[in-house]
């Protein structure tokens, strides 16, 4: 989860587009890794690097063939934009993967193991585990590469840094590509816990905006931080109120989040 | 001109029931009623460009109102779509009140609405009083003083009848000061407030006004479908349904919501015919965000200007 | 009729704006210079309504308007234009200022009768119909000015309307703000190019780093040593024309 909204801040930090299509991304990343795992046997904690990739590309792709053509247009423009993209992707999953509930079993995880007087799925250590290591060479990239530094700062000041010669337009398309490969890995990684069908798209979408705008906007740290908060929070939910309406406690979070603090917890950047 | 044209327009559309068949008609139907629907989105998603993309809350909020209303006092539904259409004006005010006296605008706002549209659904799905996540089932009676008729070219006359409604708000709306001044809220409500225009207020007025029209949709979906299941007249699809029209048709323009009906609806019906196994509307939703996405990158006003653009440099 | 006593404002930890005082009277024609970051375009934005002060009375035409709401603070006769242009850029020429006229002509129809007329007076009738962003940025600023003038104020805030312009658009715009002024307008501009600030200006107000340093006739201000020493590296004040 947090993963997946480290990748939704750092497309909107540095190109201020919404994207929509996030939640619907995650999931072609989660059936991608069940294709991986039914037809070729490759487990998902490994398969999730070709996801990964496979949504680079894929983010790479929307970036230039469409966001692109629109930075300039107004907001609303991008939203809509967006949304169809949405819109395309969770139906033609529908299409082609039907509407049924998928599980994806990894063998690594079947096990749980036994720490003191808790019990631990192995399954979701392991993605834990593997989505903080992402997370950490994420920040490593950010903050110690060159082109993570051009992505940070185009970030700050996309005409400032169109003036000491990035390719503004290049580091657009791989940081909304980095976006999607996060998403890309994070639905991979989350397969194996979690039965999901396409209409699990909207409501990954939804977290995930949750867990940013919570966290901060442009602020990835705030991401990572604001992940955990929400994850714990809807457990929380669900265990006090029904399972059912474990999802009502992460849109009235939202409400009050917008309402009060859009700036969230550690935003840098007004509305 | 324009006057001779929309009374052709509105001469064929009375005499139309007439000539087509009962599938067509039914067509016809969908047409007017998602365009009124359209239309009362315009209100404040085109004209003062607030994109609202829960809107679907209004039709439920409307429709189990009516229905409830009718089941438990025997309310007709003639009068209960408009305590319907109250209970989602007044809905709309407190979104847009929460939404714009607290700043939100844009990404901000379209959030706000789906998380409310949301939560309405998922209550409504858990409230076993008014069916659950099952739903009410709207028996049929086929008695008109119940919102029943037999036959469906009562039901296109009232969707026509529904439609010049909004319309001619919208026409009102668009050449007085209330409709200019929400054009340019659209456009920088800073530049708006320096001007003398108290931008909260005219939103909030769009706002009501096109929530209590989208109610009254409401009982005309219950008792034409006869059936209200929350997870279709909360949910998203409707509210994907209500808007791509006006957008794809001219966000803004009077006539946008009804060419982007003419347009879709077919086309939507024509998806659905040949891709049927295409789990539960997969297809035509495809089509949708295809159509979204083209419109965004190539007419981005709309088919309505683009139209006239056209017609515009042809004399020159 | 514009009274400002001890207005103060804080950003985290810059004061930007320091117990300023200063008046405008009817009819006036008041500048407000100081070098940049000194804090003019705060002192605007505290009292058209879009920043809330610290602290501080301002009285405008015999009222408190202290957090009154930018469009409320119009009605009572208050207009500004903005430094960086915010045209209704979809609308045309003449429906952004009909925006302005609507204010006190409520019919769209009567509005846009003013509207042309004011645009008559600017200069930009010939556009009128064209949507605004196919204007150039002297056109632009003059749109700005045109809106603002619309909603019929008494007290006209200029927020550096004449940055950018070449000499003769400069000239220009100086002419139109003596005829507006002539008219009974009080303005209060904030303006960098010192030839337009020196032949327009009856008084000058000199900020910096959020405080008044100095204020009087435009050639003794020239002449003040603390104002001398605040411009130190900036172009230096040009004498009265």
């Amino acid at each position: 989860m947090s993963l997946m909204a480290v990748g939704l801040s750092l497309i909107f930090g540095v190109m201020r587009v919404v994207n929509f299509a996030h939640g619907d991304m995650m999931v072609w990343g989660m059936y991608l890794a069940w294709l991986l795992a039914s037809r070729l046997g490759i487990d998902p904690y490994l398969g999730f690097v070709a996801c990964a990739a496979a949504l680079f590309v894929l983010g790479l792709a929307i970036q230039r063939g469409l966001v692109d053509r629109i930075v300039d247009a107004p907001h609303e423009m991008q939203i809509l934009l967006m949304l169809g993209v949405a819109l395309i992707l969770e139906n033609t999953a529908l299409l082609v993967f039907g509407p049924e509930p998928v599980r994806v079993r990894s063998p690594l995880a079947a096990a749980t193991w036994y720490v003191g007087p808790l019990y631990v799925d192995v399954a979701r250590l392991l993605t834990f585990a593997v989505a903080m290591a992402l997370t950490v060479a994420l920040y490593a990239f950010l903050f110690h590469t060159d082109l993570g530094r051009s992505i940070r700062a185009a970030a700050d000041n996309p005409y400032g840094a169109l003036v000491i010669g990035t390719d503004v337009r290049r580091v657009y398309a791989v940081a909304f590509g980095i976006g999607a490969a996060c998403v890309g890995a994070a639905g991979a990684l989350t397969a194996p816990i979690v039965p999901f069908s396409p209409s699990l798209g909207l409501s990954a979408s939804v977290a995930s905006f949750n867990i940013v705008i919570i966290g901060g906007l442009g602020s990835l740290l705030g991401a990572f931080i604001g992940g955990l908060l929400v994850s714990v929070a809807e457990s929380l939910g669900a265990v006090f109120l029904s399972p059912s309406l474990k999802e009502l406690v992460s849109f009235s979070l939202l409400i009050l989040i917008l309402l009060f603090r859009p700036a969230g917890l550690f935003g840098k950047r007004a509305p | 001109m324009k006057w001779i044209g929309a009374v052709a327009a509105t001469a064929v559309a009375l005499v139309l029931p007439a000539v087509l068949g009962p599938y067509p008609l039914a067509i016809a139907i969908n047409v007017l009623f998602f365009a009124y629907l359209g239309q009362a989105w315009n209100i404040i998603g085109g004209y003062a460009g607030q994109l609202s993309a829960g809107h679907a809350v209004f039709v439920g909020v409307g429709g189990y109102a009516t229905a409830v209303l009718a089941a438990e006092t025997g309310l007709t539904p003639w009068v209960g779509m408009f305590v319907g259409a109250a209970l989602a004006g007044a809905l709309g005010g407190v979104i847009g009140y929460l939404g714009f006296r607290f700043g939100l605008r844009g990404f901000y706002f379209v959030l706000l609405t789906v998380a409310f549209a949301e939560v309405c659904r998922i209550v409504v799905s858990n409230w076993e009083r008014v069916g659950g996540a099952v739903g009410l089932y709207i028996t049929f009676t086929g008695d008109p003083r119940r919102l029943s008729f037999q036959d469906d070219r009562a039901w296109y006359y009232v969707a026509l009848c529904l439609l010049l409604l909004a319309t001619a708000v919208a026409w009102a709306v668009e050449r007085r000061r209330f409709g200019i001044y929400l054009t340019a809220i659209r456009e920088d409500e800073v530049a708006c407030e320096a001007l003398g225009v108290d931008t909260l207020r005219y939103k909030l007025l769009a706002m009501v006004l096109s929530s209590f029209l989208t109610g009254l949709a409401g009982a005309f979906y219950a008792y034409r479908y006869s059936s209200l299941q929350p997870n279709a007249v909360f949910g998203i699809p409707l509210s994907v349904e209500i808007i791509i029209r006006p957008i794809v048709g001219g966000a803004g323009t009077l006539l946008g919501p009804l060419v982007g009906s003419l347009i879709l609806t077919p086309l939507g019906e024509l998806s659905r015919a040949l891709f049927g196994q295409g789990g539960w509307h997969g297809a035509h939703l495809v089509m949708y965000g295809v159509l979204l996405v083209a419109v965004v990158l190539f007419v981005p006003q709309g088919v309505v200007p683009w139209l006239r653009d056209l017609l515009r440099r042809k004399p020159a | 009729m514009l009274e400002i006593r001890g207005l103060a404002k804080r950003f985290g930890g810059l004061q930007a704006v320091k117990d300023l005082s200063f008046h405008v009277d009817d009819g006036e024609i008041v500048a407000l210079i100081g070098p940049n970051g000194a804090g003019k375009t705060t002192v605007f934005a505290l009292l058209s309504g879009f920043l809330e002060p610290d602290a501080g009375e301002i009285t405008f035409r015999g009222r408190r308007v202290r957090g009154l709401k930018p469009y409320a603070l119009n009605k009572l006769g208050m207009a500004r234009t903005f430094q960086i242009m915010r045209p209704f850029a979809r609308l045309s020429v003449v429906r952004n200022v009909m925006i302005g006229a609507l204010g006190r002509h409520p019919e769209p129809r009567e509005a846009e009768m003013r509207a042309r007329a004011v645009l008559e007076e600017v200069g930009l009738a010939a556009k009128a119909a064209q949507p605004a962003a196919s204007l150039t940025l002297a056109e632009r600023k003059r749109l700005e000015l045109a809106r603002a003038l619309a909603t019929e104020p008494v007290l006209l805030l200029l927020d550096e309307v004449m940055s950018g312009l070449n000499d003769r658009e400069t000239e220009r715009i100086v002419e139109l703000v003596r005829a507006i002024n002539a008219r009974g307008t009080a303005i209060l501009l904030i303006e960098h190019v010192m030839r337009a600030v020196m032949s327009l200006a009856g008084r000058l107000v000199v900020l910096n780093y959020g405080e008044r340093i100095a204020e009087g006739r435009p050639d003794m201000v020239a002449r003040d040593r603390r104002v001398i020493e605040a411009y130190l590296g900036e172009d230096p004040v040009a004498p009265p024309a």
